[in-house]
């Protein structure tokens, strides 16, 4: 299954990212996972939030551009070279990963790891067939 | 030194010598230019209406505009086979404006151009280093041939790469420079950042031009490098340099009037001012074949001073010019208006209509920024998705403008939309436009 990611786009300029949390947190929206990458101009947030939809509106609604995309969720247990074999997989289905983060879950100590791939299906896939937890929309929410 | 002894003719002579070329000028092109016939038959004048020098302005105005509706050959007077030479800069929006030279329309551009350099003191004994651009743009070949004309060497090293410019200046002894003023105020960043002091240079002389040029400026680069400041003014539609031109007496541009025709006018009213006051200035050339130009409007703020000089000269002088009438730029040299940067920008997918344009200064060097607004939530998936888009708004730019442009990307809503006098231009530079 495929979950929602938020992107927003950030021009370098101070107070951009608080007007992204406060637009979310007055919206009752709840940010599970982030990750921000920026060049010296401009930044790219990348969220995982609890209600994908509201999100985007909301922050459409403030003027900020944004998209949403599908993303893979995986739980690796939290010890060495777990992580590995979820990219080893990948790698010999010729998946090439554009970018992935990770943040640890609520309900386990598992981590959960977010993967951007060019054609998530087939990711999900082949991920599957080799037996890693490809997690539900429901579980990374955590709703 | 006078170059050329129409540069000290008396008032009535030169009157006289105007009068006969305005009037040949005239019937050139109310026989060989269909636009200029229409715009005087319908204010009802006729060649024959041309009886003193005066009496140009009876003749209709031209603007840039017209160069650009009629690109490319519509304003020209003279076949193809009789022109030598086109050379081309800028239109207000998309297309270039083109000109044609014909023989001796370069023969005429070469001697004024040669008056250029001879004021400034420019001979035989020296070297001349051209860093203006050569290709198109009027600025390399004219003070080029002018330069050759006076018995000077001529160093053709082009515009840019500052190193390789310091290296043949230090290696030929280059005594004269050619650029903007703009740029030699960047040579002296980089001679510092190189070591190299201006004792280790032969620079005597600058003859600059391309650009605006304020007093502040003058004094930076006379302080810096102790060498002779001087200015020259020309423009693409009228021949490229060699219109005007600043003598060692530092008090005004010499006109070369026994090739254009100046007048001032008011940019509002179009109408002729009196001596002496300041106002647009406005061109009509006496001599092209290729492409001649009725009242020319330059949209450059100036004034006219028919005082001989106390260089000998008689021809008349215009000031510095003190500003625009509409809102060009003139950045790097190049002639820049929002409404090419406009169209461009209009022409990209991914961004909102609106825009601003931020002109700033970098180590004397003009940096242009656009600031546009992200509206695609598309091209977030990966950063080569925005990188493209900031890319393709560059590379559109540059086609157009042939300068460098920095691009930013803004959140939708961040730029100012006050209904008309929306401020798209924020000029930060030091220089008066």
């Amino acid at each position: 299954m495929l979950v929602k990611q938020i992107s927003v786009f950030l021009e370098n300029k101070s107070g951009r990212l608080a007007e992204v949390t406060k637009t979310l947190g007055s919206n009752d929206i709840d940010i599970r996972a982030l990750y921000i990458a920026d060049t010296t101009e401009y930044g790219i947030l990348r969220m995982i939030v609890d209600q994908p939809e509201q999100a985007l509106q909301a922050l459409t609604d403030s003027g900020f551009t944004v998209s949403s995309t599908n993303v893979i969720a995986i739980a690796i247990e939290d010890h060495p070279g777990t992580l590995d074999q979820a990219l080893e997989t990948l790698s010999e289905g010729s998946i090439s990963v554009d970018y992935l983060y990770a943040f640890v879950g609520r309900s386990s100590t598992d981590a959960i790891v977010i993967i951007r791939v060019e054609n998530p299906q087939l990711a999900l896939d082949k991920l599957e067939e080799t037996g890693i937890r490809v997690l539900s929309c429901k579980e990374v929410y955590g709703t | 030194m006078i170059w050329n002894p129409v540069e000290k003719i008396s008032r009535s002579e030169m009157e006289a010598l105007q009068l006969s070329r305005l009037q040949q000028t005239v019937a050139r092109v109310w026989e060989n230019v269909p636009f200029y016939r229409n715009k005087m038959e319908t204010l009802g004048v006729r060649p024959e209406h041309i009886k003193s020098v005066k009496d140009v302005s009876l003749l209709p105005l031209t603007v840039k505009n017209d160069l650009r509706d009629n690109y490319p050959y519509g304003l020209f007077a003279s076949p193809q086979r009789s022109i030598v030479r086109f050379h081309a800069s800028s239109g207000t929006t998309g297309k270039p404006i083109v000109v044609g030279y014909t023989r001796n329309d370069m023969e005429v551009w070469t001697d004024c151009c040669a008056r250029v350099a001879s004021a400034a003191g420019i001979g035989q004994d020296d070297i001349c280093q051209i860093a203006f651009g050569y290709g198109m743009f009027t600025g390399g070949f004219g003070m080029h041939y002018g330069i050759e004309r006076v018995g000077a060497t001529v160093v053709p090293a082009s515009s840019g790469n500052s190193e390789r410019q310091l290296m043949f200046m230090q290696d030929f002894g280059t005594t004269g420079l050619v650029a903007t003023p703009s740029y030699i105020l960047h040579l002296t960043e980089v001679m510092k950042e190189m070591g190299i002091s201006p004792d280790d240079l032969k620079l005597r002389v600058g003859l600059f031009g391309g650009e605006g040029h304020t007093s502040e400026m003058r004094e930076l680069i006379e302080k810096r490098l102790g060498i002779i400041d001087t200015q020259n003014y020309g423009m693409t539609e009228l021949c490229g340099p060699g219109v005007s031109y600043e003598c060692l007496e530092n008090s005004g541009m010499h006109i070369n009037e026994d090739h254009f025709l100046p007048e001032i006018i008011d940019p509002e009213t179009g109408e002729v001012l009196p001596e002496g006051a300041q106002g647009e200035l406005v061109f009509t050339t006496l001599t092209k074949e290729g492409i001649p130009m009725i009242r020319y409007r330059t949209k450059d703020i100036s004034q006219l001073n028919y005082e001989p000089c106390a260089c000998g000269r008689t021809n008349v002088r215009m000031s510095l010019v003190r500003g625009r009438s509409d809102d060009m730029m003139v950045i790097r040299g190049v002639n820049v208006f929002p409404s090419q940067i406009e169209a461009v920008l209009m022409t990209v997918c991914g961004i909102g209509p609106h825009y601003q344009i931020i002109v700033t200064t970098e180590h004397f060097m003009d940096r242009l920024e656009i600031r546009v607004e992200l509206t695609d939530g598309e091209r977030l998936e990966s950063y080569a998705g925005l990188e493209s888009l900031i890319k393709e708004i560059r590379q559109k730019l540059r086609v157009v403008l042939q300068i460098d442009a920095r691009v930013t990307l803004l959140n939708p809503q961040t730029l100012e939309r006050t209904a008309g006098k929306s401020k798209r231009v924020i000029n930060k530079r030091d220089k008066c436009f």
